[in-house]
């Protein structure tokens, strides 16, 4: 049977991991080599690199970080941040990335999808949508989402399931769907809206954003009906140790890798 | 040992090439026929699109070249799925080694395609295997399958739909699933291709 995947984020921001709160308020986390190892080697799923760094000269030390990061894991990852073209993907992927994923460049140009489909097949590109409530787009019963970009500091007045839907008949791959309303907070993930986009796409949805406890990856799964969940501090920090939470998962009727 | 991965259009040739390294050995690219006939052993990876793959086989010549091997072949993901006789990827005509069609999933809807994930191999009595106890997980990304055949060696199951993981004829294996992608079992599983085959 298909596991249910756990899947830590590094942001890395010139080769180290940081963390913030509701995407902003830095900490430092740690090298980030060194801590992908550590998550390859405690039962992680897979890992996700996001790469905020500001500058363009910083872009070739990333490359040169996923070089090594791929040099050390064997367990599939994805790098994102900063993607605009099929020479950027080529490059990380050459680097030894398994996927890419695109947000900012995919809302402003969504042929870019297609397009990155076509060239490196539709397992490889995965569509990061950042998701804001706001009840300008609530329809009827169900609330509205808008879909942000640019780190979650612009917003587009797209609607988050029509954006998922549209990125999936694109030919994206998987959805990398992050509440930044619950980002950071530790509160729980945000079960409603995942479940809606899960059930609106046929490909799969990996959850993000609010992560706090072991309850928290169990409603996600369940009622959010979500195929991967992704955190990042409260790994980082110790707070939930990745080994004890496929356990506890586990114990709770939920498949995952032994 | 001399390790061939051979070069095309489709490969994902540097995560090959990185577990390859973890476990302490190089290999080289290439899709030079006499490189690949003189290799102790040779890996085909693969991702990407059927036909698209088998147009530049053709073309360079490897059709002939592959199915003439005698040394141990490792196929993965499309790879292994080249290896079959034909595939419903576009209609394309493969390389014929398993006498077996590649076909489509349907399923469900509940169920999403591609299967990609972690699942688990149903493994027969095989030396590819030896190294292995227990439980296997392996990690797989594919909207295609090839069905249980006289071949297979592993199977796995995903949306109701039981399928060929591990194949096996002669020199030849493939595997539907990635071992340089695998974790410990996957490590294990190339590491006994190369040291036990």
């Amino acid at each position: 049977m298909l596991a249910k995947r756990i899947i830590p984020c590094l942001d890395v921001r010139d080769g180290r991991t940081v963390k913030g709160v509701n995407f902003v308020n830095l900490r430092d986390a740690g090298d980030a080599v060194e801590l992908a190892q550590a998550y390859s080697r405690c039962g992680a799923d897979e890992l996700t690199f996001l790469d905020i760094t500001a500058t363009v000269e910083n872009r070739s030390t990333f490359r040169s970080l996923v070089r090594s990061i791929a040099d050390h894991i064997g367990i599939p990852f994805t790098v994102g941040g900063g993607i605009r073209n099929e020479a950027d993907v080529a490059s990380l992927l050459d680097s030894g990335a398994d996927k890419i994923s695109i947000n900012s460049q995919a809302v402003a140009k969504p042929g870019v999808i297609d397009e990155l489909a076509m060239r490196f097949g539709s397992q490889c590109v995965v569509c990061a949508i950042d998701a804001r409530r706001n009840p300008d787009f609530d329809n009827g019963a169900e609330e509205g989402w808008e879909v942000y970009v640019h780190g979650g500091r612009k917003g587009t007045g797209l609607d988050v399931i029509s954006w998922a839907k549209e990125a999936y008949s694109r030919g994206a791959g998987e959805i990398l769907l992050t509440s930044m309303e619950h980002d950071g907070v530790k509160g729980g993930f945000a079960i409603d809206l995942t479940r809606r986009v899960s059930e609106s796409v046929g490909i799969p949805v990996i959850a993000s954003g609010g992560a706090g406890t072991m309850e928290h990856f169990h409603e996600i799964f369940t009622d959010g009906k979500a195929d991967a969940a992704l955190a990042a501090s409260i790994f980082h920090f110790h707070e939930i140790d990745i080994p004890e939470l496929k356990i506890f998962l586990e114990q709770h009727g939920i498949t995952m890798r032994k | 040992m001399n390790i061939a991965i051979v070069k095309y259009n489709a490969g994902n040739t540097r995560s090959v090439l990185c577990a390859l390294h973890r476990l302490g050995y190089e290999a080289e690219v290439t899709d030079d026929p006499v490189e690949l006939g003189k290799a102790d052993k040779v890996i085909f990876p693969g991702v990407g699109e059927a036909s698209t793959a088998m147009a530049y086989l053709r073309e360079k010549g490897l059709d002939t070249v592959l199915t003439s091997l005698r040394q141990p072949f490792l196929g993965i993901c499309l790879g292994m799925q080249l290896m079959c006789a034909s595939s419903e990827e576009h209609d394309t005509q493969t390389l014929g080694i398993f006498p077996i069609p590649t076909r489509k999933f349907s399923l469900s809807p509940e169920f999403k395609i591609p299967h990609m994930g972690w699942n688990t191999l149903q493994y027969q009595d095989d030396r590819l295997f030896s190294g292995l106890e227990g439980e296997a997980w392996c990690y797989f990304v594919h909207s295609y399958y090839v069905p249980l055949c006289e071949e297979t060696i592993a199977s796995t199951e995903y949306g109701g739909q039981v399928f060929s993981s591990v194949l096996h004829k002669d020199n030849y294996y493939g595997c539907q699933f990635h071992p340089e992608k695998s974790g410990d079992v996957g490590e294990q599983l190339l590491k006994t291709f190369l040291e036990e085959l």
